[in-house]
């Protein structure tokens, strides 16, 4: 069906910084998607939540604080918890190799790193969304 | 349980899925409201609308929790641009309502307006059904950051809440036609800004060279990141919806409406129907070339399609 996809760009935790966040919204917007940004210092609750209010094809989060360890798997066991298994849920931010492979057995499908463009981000989510 | 039994019993997700579906034009998702249509008419719909950066989000963010206080259950159809070019859009009108999204009793849906330009979207009639059979008490619906002529909203809403911001223009801009016109309630957002004394008064200087009626819209000056006043704002939404269901004139509101939107749906099917048949035949990109050539003119090109159509 010929129909936008959906984003919920959220920043869970507590850095204040959502320049990268803006950056990939706009390109979400300008690769023709429906960005839904819900702005900084999120909790796991209220991105899960606005991801089923919006029904969101992806969730893609943003994190430079250091606690994506910690955020990013709640997210989506709470998303498990609600019976949502059709999002498909990616990450970004400062995020040290190391911890990649583990978040991605947490069931975060892609992280991406800095220097990423925003060209690789737009054709992932086009080749990787569930419905 | 299918979405519609979902629905229902207070499903989240069959509301949220419903809505989306509606929003693609899915027939599954109106044969369900079709079904269902016998238990809407429960809600209450509240037009927010306003020029760009006036502050449409954050206050209908605080009146939706002054209404929590009351004991209402909450709707709200935040509505944002989408682009002409690419068909995306950022909808950022939740970023003021993070409050709210844990409220069980409240659902915030964002949506693009996809191509239309009356300040809301195709879809949001049908999101209002979803959300008044899912039982929610007052729907919200915020338009998009209006200029002077969308006024899509009067169309769909039971009480139209304009919102002004001081100093936005002269007291010309209060008598022109259009936009201020459809306003049931005034509120003056920023007031605690300079000027908002003198907003106050060119809009009730306008309203009072309207003809003479029995409700006479009010002009509430508010504060909605300050959170001053907001109670006072809400009473007046309660006093219009108390005067249209009084005099009896909600009904005459609705019907105007809901013959509006008949209209609107068969209007659509036809155009669809007209053009693809002007299509099937090659005949449209006929017509364009003869009128770019001028060998037609574009009433012609009218005419021909319609005769076709005709037999």
């Amino acid at each position: 069906m010929d129909r936008p996809i959906r984003v919920l760009v959220a920043k869970p935790g507590l850095d204040g910084h959502d320049r990268g966040a803006k950056v990939i919204a706009r390109a979400l917007r300008d690769a023709g998607m429906e960005v839904i940004y819900t702005g900084l210092r999120q909790t796991p609750e209220q991105i899960v939540q606005a991801a089923i209010q919006e029904d969101v094809d992806v969730v893609a989060m943003s994190i430079l604080s250091g606690a994506h360890n910690h955020l990013f798997p709640k997210v989506v066991n709470l998303l498990r918890e609600e019976g949502v298994d059709d999002v498909l849920v990616i990450g970004g931010g400062v995020i040290p190799d190391d911890d990649i492979p583990k978040l991605k057995e947490a069931g975060i499908e892609e992280i991406f790193t800095p220097g990423t463009s925003t060209h690789d981000v737009v054709e992932y989510i086009k080749k990787n969304i569930k419905r | 349980m299918d979405l519609g039994e979902r629905l229902l019993n207070g499903d989240r997700r069959a509301c949220a899925r419903l809505i989306s579906m509606l929003e693609n034009n899915d027939l599954d998702a109106v044969n369900i409201i079709k079904r269902l249509y016998k238990h809407s008419g429960n809600a209450y719909v509240i037009g927010v609308t306003g020029a760009p950066g006036s502050g449409k989000s954050t206050l209908t963010d605080k009146l939706a929790k002054e209404f929590r206080k009351r004991g209402k259950k909450i709707g709200i159809l935040a509505i944002d641009p989408t682009s002409p070019f690419t068909g995306g859009a950022i909808l950022g009108d939740r970023i003021r309502m993070n409050d709210l999204t844990l409220d069980k009793n409240v659902f915030i849906r964002s949506m693009g307006t996809r191509g239309s330009l009356g300040g809301m979207s195709r879809a949001t009639w049908g999101a209002v059904k979803v959300l008044d059979i899912f039982g929610m008490d007052y729907i919200f619906i915020e338009t998009v950051g209006v200029g002077q002529s969308e006024v899509d909203i009067v169309k769909i809403a039971d009480t139209v809440l304009m919102v002004m911001v001081p100093n936005l223009g002269d007291d010309i801009q209060a008598i022109k036609a259009g936009i201020m016109e459809i306003a049931d309630v005034f509120a003056i957002n920023k007031s605690d800004l300079e000027g908002a004394d003198r907003t106050k008064l060119e809009i009730e200087m306008n309203l009072d060279l309207s003809e003479k009626k029995d409700y006479r819209p009010p002009v509430v000056k508010v504060s909605a990141s300050k959170n001053q006043d907001i109670d006072k704002l809400v009473d007046k939404l309660i006093e219009h919806r108390t005067y249209l269901e009084e005099t009896g004139k909600i009904v005459e509101r609705r019907k105007k409406n809901i013959k509006l939107e008949i209209m609107k749906l068969a209007e659509e099917e036809f155009l669809k129907l007209v053009m693809n048949k002007a299509h099937e035949e090659n005949m449209f990109d006929k017509l364009v070339n003869d009128v770019i050539l001028k060998e037609l003119d574009p009433y012609t090109a009218k005419d021909m399609i319609m005769n076709f159509i005709k037999g």
